[in-house]
């Protein structure tokens, strides 16, 4: 279902655009800024209120790659796997972060706080290796940097 | 000489103090085709990688009435690319600027700045600067006081590399898949909702208005030859100092990578430079210190200036697993579109990925060599030659790693 929050910018985000098709991908970001991800049934809802076939909005949803489709973590944290972050040392980060997590590549956790995937280049390539938790970049990541945040967001989470 | 990053201005106090908008209210007391002929004469190339000349690409929106639309492309995605985003940061003032008067010129009433999705700092920046424009008349209707009106949109993108091209960043604005368009017609006929649109890069437009305030000819006569003005590098890669620079188009690449970024850092050495984001074909580090970094003398040198993201690869670093990494990437973007693409980026991806796993033959060498040759100019976008170039180029000059891996005696992979 979508929350009340949506509703209020599904307004405006309709208002300043040229058309509803053109709104598409505002609106698919701000239902997965209040869920975390974009689900089969928010989707749905997303065409009956835009009056946009449920094909078009799919369409739009499983081409971009930062739609999640399935459920992520309170902290998505996402590492970029292209060349700068490559031989800064992004598979050693890879394993650090599977380690501390306890998942896999493409995983959340039990709890439901963190998840973790590889993205492609994030275009921060002169600071790599660079992660990207929810809309924050981390830059110049080492593994001693990346213990701290995640003990940090796990802090954060407990406060 | 600096342009674009001589001083920061995070404020439009700061830019106004540094003489900001002055070309805007230059340019709205010059005719508009007066602004066309100057950045023509400047010769501006795009600097988004393909480099058509700024001002032939402004005279071909037609003078007829109606709406007609200014985009910018900071869908910033080439892997090695992050030079948009400094000047987003340093000196978002001088690109809104330069799309106002880039609208005068070409008779546009809405602008779009297209920005990456992860962006979402830049995005900010780029609201806080907008809404600082709209409140000094800047942006707006009756911009200072003349009988033209402007303003931007800014809509986010949502990951996908291919939106960098200019066609498919017109259907993600109208909220579609990011699929190219066949052209023609060119946006400049049929672009943004039907209508006649100009789409530059950041950086092209944010240099516009030294254009406007010096004239064109001041810009030429930076640079050398046909390759005016200044350009930024973003430099990636074990160098002492990584970073965006701003230099003179021309400087030797041995002066750069000497004086500017310091050389390698300890324990490295310099292999392979790619020279102007990934899509472009690799020097060698010998080729690279022959090189001078403008259009022309890379062109002789077999690569191409691109977007200036600049890549440079260490010795410890397996040119196989490089590859690898890049056929990945250009399959993970590929919109799906044309077979080719769609498939020989995939074939390319598996049959690297056979390599580096030491299950490959000589035979699977030749085949990425052939597929390569047969995805160039067959396609509708030049996605399929962004990996095509590099594919050639990787297997051409470090043919000894590929046997090693073939063989199963990669040094570099066993470490």
């Amino acid at each position: 279902m979508l929350g009340e929050n949506f509703r209020k910018d599904f307004q405006k985000i309709m208002a300043s655009s040229a058309d509803a098709q053109s709104a598409v991908l505002a609106l698919l970001h701000e239902i997965q800024k209040e869920n975390g991800y974009v689900s089969e049934e928010d989707a749905c809802e997303l065409s009956e209120l835009t009056k946009i076939p449920y094909s078009r909005i799919k369409a739009v949803m499983t081409f971009y790659t930062m739609y999640n489709l399935k459920k992520t973590g309170k902290y998505h944290i996402q590492l970029c796997r292209n060349l700068s972050c490559h031989m800064a040392g992004a598979p050693a980060l890879k394993q650090a972060i599977e380690k501390n997590l306890g998942i896999k590549e493409g995983e959340i956790t039990k709890d439901g706080l963190f998840s973790f995937c590889e993205v492609e280049c994030l275009g921060s390539c002169g600071t790599a290796p660079v992660i990207m938790v929810n809309e924050t970049y981390h830059e110049n990541m080492d593994e001693a940097g990346l213990e701290k945040l995640i003990e940090n967001l796990r802090g954060n989470f407990k406060k | 000489m600096k342009i674009l990053l001589e001083k920061s201005a995070f404020d439009i106090e700061t830019y106004l103090k540094n003489g900001g908008y002055e070309a805007l209210k230059k340019a709205l007391s010059m005719k508009r085709e007066d602004i066309i002929e100057e950045v023509k004469k400047s010769n501006l190339r795009g600097r988004g990688g393909a480099g058509f000349p700024c001002g032939l690409k402004w005279s071909f929106i037609p003078k007829t009435e109606g709406p007609k639309y200014l985009v910018c492309n900071s869908d910033e995605s080439e892997p090695g690319t992050f030079k948009d985003r400094e000047i987003i940061h340093k000196n978002p003032h001088s690109l809104i600027e330069g799309m106002a008067i880039a609208a005068y010129a070409i008779g546009a009433q809405t602008g779009y700045i297209y920005i990456r999705g992860e962006f979402a700092r830049e995005t900010r920046i780029i609201e806080k600067s907008l809404a600082e424009a709209r409140s000094k008349n800047f942006l707006g209707s009756g911009i200072l006081g003349r009988n033209f009106s402007f303003d931007i949109k800014v809509v986010r993108g949502a990951g996908a590399y291919i939106c960098g091209e200019e066609t498919a960043l017109l259907e993600s604005i109208e909220g579609k898949k990011g699929q190219p368009r066949l052209k023609p017609p060119f946006p400049a006929v049929k672009g943004l909702y039907q209508c006649p649109t100009v789409i530059n890069n950041v950086e092209t437009l944010a240099s516009v208005p030294y254009i406007v305030l010096h004239g064109g000819s001041a810009y030429a006569s930076i640079g050398v030859g046909k390759s005016a003005g200044t350009k930024l590098f973003s430099v990636s890669g074990p160098v002492k100092k990584p970073g965006v620079y701003e230099i003179e188009l021309g400087m030797p690449f041995k002066k750069f990578f000497e004086e500017e970024l310091g050389g390698m850092r300890e324990g490295e050495k310099l292999k392979a430079v790619i020279v102007g984001g990934s899509s472009v074909p690799v020097l060698t580090a010998q080729e690279a210190m022959a090189a001078n970094l403008d259009y022309e003398s890379l062109q002789q040198a077999g690569t191409m200036l691109g977007s200036g993201g600049m890549i440079i690869i260490p010795e410890r670093q397996c040119m196989v697993e490089a590859l690898f990494i890049l056929a990945r990437f250009y399959h993970h973007e590929s919109c799906g579109q044309c077979t080719p693409c769609r498939e020989g980026t995939g074939w390319i991806e598996k049959l690297m990925k056979k390599i580096l796993e030491g299950k490959g033959a000589s035979e699977d060498v030749d085949n990425i060599l052939s597929i390569s040759e047969n995805m160039m100019g067959r396609t509708i976008c030049p996605l399929a030659d962004a990996l095509a170039m590099p594919a050639i180029s990787f297997i051409k000059k470090f043919e000894h790693e590929f046997n090693a891996h073939i063989k199963g005696n990669c040094n570099l992979c066993r470490k």
